[in-house]
């Protein structure tokens, strides 16, 4: 090969531009499969949601709105300084992509903090699904426990991918506080920026389905 | 000295680094295919003993060797490991992770990090599920269905349940690997329809892998969640569906079903135009077929639920639609059967296998149809008519495509050659035992005996004692290759890097390829599959390395 093998392209690739298209064309595929994932429990939302409407509505109306608005603002300030850490990235601003890195995973920890109270709350009021669930009105007690179940398997999942992203964060911002990342290779902040916009959308759908739907509910059965 | 003897000795994948940190920390694909071997392989030795198990029981009617219970966890392990841990990585694993860069002309996949990575995950979850059946085995078949498996059985669900969900990343991320590589690390020249048919065949299969698994893995989680803490998805009793799980799980569980066939199809067009000499009949249409085969087994899952409290409307859709897989399916039969025809055919252990590949899969398929039939369906439904079906699907198809890929590319693979007269006998072996075992099922299950039962009426003994006469022949013909391999690996003649007379470029590099696969990059620049016309067949069989 004529030209210099560049240290940060792995032997597998010829050139730095088709390691790119090959790392992104694999996140997208990666997002893919998250969406196929994610999507078993849409599934079950909508089957069970389209069963019993008013369980629903009531359960929707036990979560904290303010809350979960907050954390929804919380998660697309996050992506805004994720979408200028990778711009920091491809324009050679070393010192820009770690602040905005840092401060996506100040923004990350502050929504799973947030979530953590929440789910403590659900715990005090017995609605974490199990032995222990009770809800506050009769009529409905019985039929509440799926949206609760759902709730707690959605959000946890999502929590997961939250803290996951993190732990990658983590990992990224030793290479990037070293000056490791340029105009030329930022392939990493890239596909991780891809990976963190998708837990955000994913949040984007769960805040309506889970906290709006109920906003008309007023007890009545 | 010749030159093939002499490239024998230069630097290849096997030799280029020794001890077992370089292969546990392996990024070389062609290792990596070696791992899968090694793991696919004691996955299939431990379902295959419990097959055994299986069968020793079913020769007497009473139940005799085991009680119902120790029946319903041989089963379950049998079917588990053989669906998750054998069938579906076997080919993929071993012969697409070794082929799939050198066919297309490139150094390694896309991710080989990765790839090492999904060997760990598929290895972890095997040994989590293993642990699972050695604690208390799982008695709820393969299928975990909901809500005996969430609630009632207390059985190790959970370790089983959870080792699947973590082999499932393994598949997800290998197809994703493949993928990638497809699209982006082929050779100058290799354009999409220059590919083998290997490659679009595993191409489709990842397409699968990619798509269909993540629904499994949300399935089980699910699952796990109902049986650990007690949410309720599942459980009627808590306000959940247990039509729904079986909707998610056959969602994949359909597809997957073509997840391993399709590697099986990709080693078929291989087979058939190498030991046929001649350009595969119809190329495009083959290749569209597996990508057809991919996009319609997504359509068809409910066929599994036609008498599981599903709507008549819902299971007429489902089995129109089960019944066009059987187009795309028929068009690879059809042109294989047309490279055949005025081919220079010669008759090697794997055409032998190709070969009766087709007679099993076209029995297979065919009677998927008759069970894609709603009426017929009702009637044989949870009998031995379905084993037998799915066996000739994933014994017949998978198995026999997974034999007689290994023994096409073992001399690329080990630089070695296998004895053809014991891969003849093997192949033979494993043809006329698979029929005998699997056969009288048909009949079996057409009279009405259904299946996971330990005990069974007396008037079915003869079939059964034949199916299980059949099942120790079938074993015998599993046991020769790897006695015969292993002997190649010390004794067998070198190989050269085409013993075949193959074309490939596969084949234009040496047995085994170098680390890198080739000493130059290549450049394709020329149709796929170039036999000229009239060609002669290696009827003299493979020509080792000193014949040239």
């Amino acid at each position: 090969m004529s030209t210099a093998h560049p240290a940060v392209l792995h032997h597998q690739f010829d050139t730095l531009e088709q390691q790119k298209e090959s790392a992104t064309l694999g996140m997208w595929l990666f997002l893919v499969q998250e969406i196929l994932f994610f999507g078993g429990l849409f599934m079950a939302y909508m089957l069970y949601r389209w069963r019993d409407p008013q369980a629903f509505a009531a359960g929707s109306h036990e979560l904290d709105i303010t809350l979960g608005l907050v954390n929804t603002v919380i998660l697309i300030a996050s992506s805004l300084t994720m979408a200028m850490a990778v711009h920091s990235a491809q324009t050679d601003k070393n010192k820009a992509l770690v602040r905005y890195l840092v401060a996506t995973g100040i923004l990350g920890l502050a929504f799973l903090v947030i979530k953590y109270f929440e789910y403590s709350a659900k715990w005090e009021h017995h609605l974490v699904p199990g032995p222990n669930f009770h809800f506050p009105e009769l009529a409905i007690d019985g039929r509440a426990e799926i949206f609760f179940s759902l709730y707690f398997a959605m959000t946890g999942m999502h929590a997961l991918h939250m803290v996951v992203g993190l732990v990658l964060l983590g990992w990224l911002l030793v290479p990037a506080a070293r000056g490791r990342f340029n105009s030329q290779y930022h392939n990493p902040i890239e596909c991780f920026g891809l990976y963190w916009h998708f837990v955000d959308i994913v949040w984007i759908f769960l805040f309506p389905l889970l906290y709006l739907i109920g906003r008309h509910y007023h007890g009545a059965v | 000295m010749s030159s093939e003897a002499m490239a024998a000795e230069r630097p290849n994948y096997l030799n280029a680094t020794t001890g077992l940190k370089s292969w546990l920390l392996t990024l070389d694909h062609k290792r990596i295919g070696i791992l899968y071997l090694l793991g696919v392989s004691a996955f299939f030795v431990l379902g295959g003993i419990f097959a055994m198990l299986i069968r020793l029981e079913l020769v007497t009617p009473a139940g005799d060797l085991v009680q119902p219970d120790a029946y319903n966890r041989l089963f379950t392990s049998h079917g588990v490991l053989m669906v998750f841990f054998f069938l579906i990585p076997a080919i993929p694993g071993v012969l697409g992770n070794f082929l799939i860069p050198i066919m297309i002309g490139t150094k390694d996949l896309a991710f080989p990090r990765l790839n090492l990575l999904s060997w760990y995950l598929f290895m972890a979850g095997g040994t989590m599920a293993l642990g699972g059946i050695i604690a208390g085995g799982v008695d709820t078949g393969w299928t975990f269905y909901t809500p005996y498996s969430s609630t009632y059985t207390m059985t190790a669900v959970i370790p089983v349940g959870l080792g699947v969900f973590v082999n499932g990343f393994s598949g997800i991320l290998t197809g994703l690997n493949f993928m990638v590589t497809i699209h982006r690390m082929r050779a100058p020249g290799m354009t999409w329809f220059r590919l083998p048919l290997f490659v679009w065949s595993h191409y489709a299969t990842s397409l699968i892998q990619v798509l269909g698994t993540p629904v499994l893995a949300i399935t089980l989680v699910l699952l796990v969640f109902e049986r650990a803490f007690h949410i309720g998805v599942f459980d009627p009793t808590r306000g959940g569906d247990p039509v729904f799980f079986q909707h998610l799980f056959w969602f994949y569980s359909h597809p997957a079903v073509y997840i391993m066939i399709l590697p099986s199809m990709a080693v078929i067009s291989e087979l058939i135009a190498a030991f046929a000499r001649k350009r595969i009949f119809g190329y495009h249409a083959v290749a569209f077929a597996s990508i057809g085969i991919a996009v319609l087994g997504f359509l068809v899952w409910g066929h599994h639920m036609f008498v599981s409290g599903q709507s008549v409307y819902a299971g007429t859709a489902f089995s129109l639609l089960t019944m066009l897989v059987a187009i795309p399916s028929a068009i690879k039969v059809f042109n294989w059967s047309f490279t055949l025809y005025q081919g220079s055919v010669s008759f090697q252990t794997p055409m032998l296998y190709a070969l009766g590949f087709i007679g099993l899969f076209m029995i297979g398929g065919l009677t998927g149809v008759f069970l894609g039939t709603l009426g017929f369906d009702v009637h044989v439904h949870d009998t031995y008519f379905v084993v037998a079906h799915f066996h000739y699907v994933m014994v017949g198809g998978t198995i026999m495509g997974y034999l007689g890929g290994l023994h096409y590319w073992w001399p690329k693979i080990t630089g070695k050659l296998y004895p053809e007269f014991w891969g003849k006998i093997s192949a033979l072996l494993v043809f006329v035992g698979f029929n005998l075992t699997f056969f009288p099922q048909f009949l079996l299950g057409y009279m009405g005996m259904p299946r996971r039962y330990h005990a069974y009426p007396e008037e079915w003994q003869v079939l059964n004692v034949l199916s299980s006469a059949g099942a120790s022949i079938l074993g015998l013909g599993f046991v020769l290759p790897v006695l015969y391999f292993a002997w190649s690996l010390k004794k067998g003649p070198l190989a050269g890097r085409n013993p075949w007379g193959a074309r490939g470029l596969e084949w234009e590099t040496d047995s085994p390829p170098p680390t890198l696969n080739f000493d130059e990059p290549p450049v394709m620049n020329h149709e796929v599959y170039p036999y000229a016309d009239g060609e002669p067949g290696s009827t003299s069989g493979m020509k080792p390395a000193s014949a040239h």
